[in-house]
């Protein structure tokens, strides 16, 4: 299962995200889940918490889905995913459902990091046999870019508007891929579009895995992010090669790091195109910058130690 | 596509027809549109797999240019077209020009 | 074959989720409802349901838990109380809203602040908006019965709805009385299997459960929700005829005990129900006409029939044990929009009693039985909304 992904071969596959979908021009969130789904070979039903994709994929009387999908509110992707994934088990037992499907949540950085949070948690901690993939485009883009707990410093969202006096967001981001690997779940990644290969191979093993899986993917917001409609895979590429978004697994406890870049970039390099970090080059913020880099380089440091 | 009225909607809100929003066409919000130019291509497939909007048409593994029924224009092709001898196989272009 | 037992309302419910074993239930525990799971989670460990159970962590996980198990196609059961109904409050409209037979009992709780864990109605008054079909219950008797025939009417392909079965926490979850059991192999017989519809694990009809529906299509879900809910009264009575030739016990939309030729009328849900009858047998005694009128749905309410019901009566009590703050109780407003068209509309009045447990006496009907009489013959009216039963 975990050879080389040859575009090719799949590209003979149906992709089971309809055209039609009314993702923003651009959307990196539309290209995550095209990955996922190329990437698996299972029949797949999938739950999407209320949020960006939701909205723009199953609009009446439209969907985009080509594989079973159910969206019923913000806060409880997990809870839902975790009910369909048990009464599979009951109707498999008596023969009414077909074995082989695989359980699959595509969900936002707001119903994952912040108000889904909990329902994650319980499934988490339960052990339902599901994949959860959190698209993390670091704030509420659905709403309109406010902030989430997982923007990073300094960004200027809606609700943390960099003005004279507070600097866009004051907190850090928090590490949501290392909670959700300290459930005890067989595995935990982070992946990025930009290194599809990696990420198409985590779906793939991580569909392989019996367990509740998570898998946190970076997913470009030319909206909220406040940059080019063309740079999704640019943009991601440079997180990963900053250190910013390590690609990395926890299987069982046991951490790999999947990437180390040859020459780590400068953080810089990744804000620097994106308006919601402007204000932090201007002279009185760019000690932000530096906090940030800190942050990054600890963190990084971190992670390797823990491999 | 014709709304369902209050008499067709019984089963509570579920669609039956996976897929069907291949009816709504996204092309019009486009303002620049991608432009294939085969001579540079070298059917890597970059350009298929990293659309978000599953416009770019291939067959039998090669790239053969763009549904713009769903196109929206965003360039993401274009900018990691890698090309040919640095001549990228597609490029963006205004709409209507 | 019938077996009679002494049981409290949670056994007796407890007892028929294990006869009606259904697919799945998520749960979380809640007083007083928590000894009802606790059973029925016995059950499960001892092998005497097949349900698969979830433990959730919280109410609002688990009727969301419930709400993707009933699209992927069995029968679903939950069970709640007070707050814990309040919390899934948003999911209990989504569950209506798609359509989903998903059965609950509700063992009816106070809500906070302050704090409190005993009987009242707050928590199902506050979800009467919610789309789901509501059964009351006076003791564990009905509570039982009423369970059953709620995936009856919950399932039926005319209806597909999510039915709540309340009845009173701790007066009648955790007080003893006698109950009367049907066989399981009744049971059985009588819900009959599951039909699934759209099922989200057929992969051979791949279906999108839950769109975003704007301003073009909303307004008509909701006029199609209104009007299936609004049109159960057939196949309740259908169902409730069913039940009686298995069992041998009456339902009907409500219960109405000494009405035909009554003068004052009391109407009142679930367990007070009680004690007021008792209190009118005493007053018929003396020579006073009262009746009593206990709906069976809050929700639909049968607004038709209760007012015929009720129609030869000269002066009504509503009593709410839940209120609405700056307003009537929504027991009292669902019957005075009743009566609203009626000709010779009677005198109506609301008392609110029993809030957070607090004991509801026989001297508690005896006086509002005595004020009624008082208004009969004067025709002055002291108080329309009055609390009873308070500590000066």
């Amino acid at each position: 299962m975990r050879g080389s992904i040859k575009l090719k071969d799949i590209s003979e596959k149906e992709i089971l995200l309809a055209s039609g979908h009314r993702m923003c021009s651009g959307c990196g969130a539309a290209i995550v889940v095209k990955m996922v789904l190329l990437a698996s070979d299972y029949p797949i039903v999938a739950c999407s918490p209320t949020g960006c994709l939701e909205v723009t994929t199953c609009i009446s009387d439209y969907t985009s889905w080509k594989i079973p999908w159910i969206h019923s509110a913000f806060e409880n992707a997990a809870a839902t995913i975790a009910g369909v994934e048990t009464m599979h088990r009951v109707l498999v037992k008596k023969g009414k459902a077909r074995e082989d499907i695989k359980f699959i949540v595509f969900a936002g950085d707001g119903g994952t990091y912040d108000i889904g949070f909990q329902s994650l948690s319980g499934a988490m901690e339960r052990g339902h046999d599901i994949l959860y993939i959190c698209y993390d485009n670091e704030a509420y883009m659905n709403t309109g870019t406010q902030r989430s707990s997982a923007s990073p410093l300094g960004a200027d969202t809606s609700t943390s508007p960099a003005g004279d006096v507070i600097p866009g967001k004051t907190q850090h981001r928090k590490n949501m891929t290392r909670i959700m690997a300290e459930h005890n779940i067989p595995y935990a990644a982070q992946a990025s579009p930009s290194h599809y290969n990696d990420l198409m191979k985590k779906i793939r093993k991580a569909l392989e895995i019996k367990g509740p899986k998570f898998i946190n993917i970076l997913s470009p917001c030319n909206r909220g992010w406040r940059s080019n409609s063309n740079d999704a895979i640019e943009l991601s590429k440079i997180a990963v090669d900053s250190c910013y978004w390590p690609l990395y697994e926890i299987e069982n406890g046991k951490t790999t790091v999947n990437h180390i870049p040859k020459e780590k970039k400068p953080l810089r390099d990744f804000l620097k195109p994106q308006g919601r970090f402007s204000h932090l080059f201007k002279e009185n913020n760019i000690h932000l910058i530096d906090q940030l880099q800190k942050k990054i380089d600890e963190d990084w440091n971190r992670l390797l130690q823990s491999c | 596509m014709k709304i369902r009225g209050w008499k067709d909607l019984n089963e509570g809100p579920v669609i039956k027809n996976p897929g069907n929003s291949i009816l709504y066409k996204t092309g019009s919000w486009r303002s620049f549109k991608p432009v294939f130019l085969k001579e540079n291509c070298t059917d890597c497939l970059l350009c298929w797999l990293y659309c978000p909007d599953m416009s770019v048409v291939v067959e039998n593994g090669q790239m053969r240019g763009f549904n713009y029924d769903y196109c929206k224009g965003c360039g993401i092709c274009a900018n990691e077209c890698p090309g040919k001898k640095r001549q990228k196989a597609i490029v963006m272009e205004q709409e209507g020009k | 074959m019938k077996t009679i037992s002494a049981v409290t309302g949670n056994e007796a419910i407890a007892e028929a989720m294990r006869q009606i074993n259904p697919d799945f239930s998520a749960v979380y525990p809640i007083t007083p409802q928590t000894d009802l799971m606790q059973k029925f989670s016995s059950f499960h460990a001892d092998g005497y349901v097949s349900t698969e159970v979830v433990l959730v962590e919280s109410e609002h996980s688990a009727m969301s838990a419930c709400i993707g198990a009933a699209c992927a196609g069995g029968r679903v059961v939950t069970a709640t109380s007070g707050p814990g109904l309040a919390l899934m409050w948003e999911m209990l409209f989504v569950a209506s809203g798609m359509r989903l037979p998903i059965v609950m009992p509700v063992v009816n709780r106070a809500l906070s602040a302050p704090l409190n864990i005993h009987g009242d109605h707050s928590d199902a008054m506050g979800a009467r908006d919610s789309g789901w079909i509501q059964i009351w219950s006076e003791n564990a008797q009905e509570a039982y019965d009423n369970m059953i025939q709620a995936f009856r009417i919950a399932e039926h392909m005319d209806i597909r709805l999510p039915a709540m079965v309340c009845y009173d926490g701790f007066i009648i979850s955790h007080s003893i009385s006698r109950v009367e059991f049907l066989s399981d192999e009744t049971v059985q017989k009588f819900i009959g299997d599951f039909t699934p519809t759209n099922s989200l694990l057929d992969i051979e009809k791949v279906v999108s459960y839950g769109p975003l529906v704007l301003t073009d299509q909303y307004h008509e879900y909701k006029k199609v929700q209104n009007d299936v809910i609004s049109s159960i009264g057939e196949i309740v009575l259908k169902v409730a005829d069913e039940f009686e030739k298995v069992s041998g016990r009456k339902y009907s939309l409500f219960d109405s005990y000494r009405l035909d030729d009554a003068e004052i009328g009391i109407v009142i849900l679930n367990s007070a129900a009680g004690t007021t009858k008792d209190v009118i047998d005493e007053a018929r005694k003396k020579g006073i006409k009262a009746g009593l009128l206990k709906p069976r749905f809050f929700r639909p309410f049968f607004y038709n029939e209760i007012a015929e019901a009720l129609s030869g009566l000269k002066v009504i009590c509503v009593m709410d044990r839940s209120d609405s703050f700056g307003a009537f109780g929504p027991l009292y407003t669902e019957i005075a929009s009743s009566m609203f068209h009626m000709k010779n509309k009677p005198v109506l009045i609301n008392k609110i009693y029993g809030l957070g447990g607090r004991d509801y006496l026989p001297v508690h009907a005896e006086m509002v039985i005595d004020e009624l009489s008082e208004i009969a013959e004067t025709g002055i009216v002291n108080h329309y909304k009055e609390y009873i039963g308070l500590r000066e």
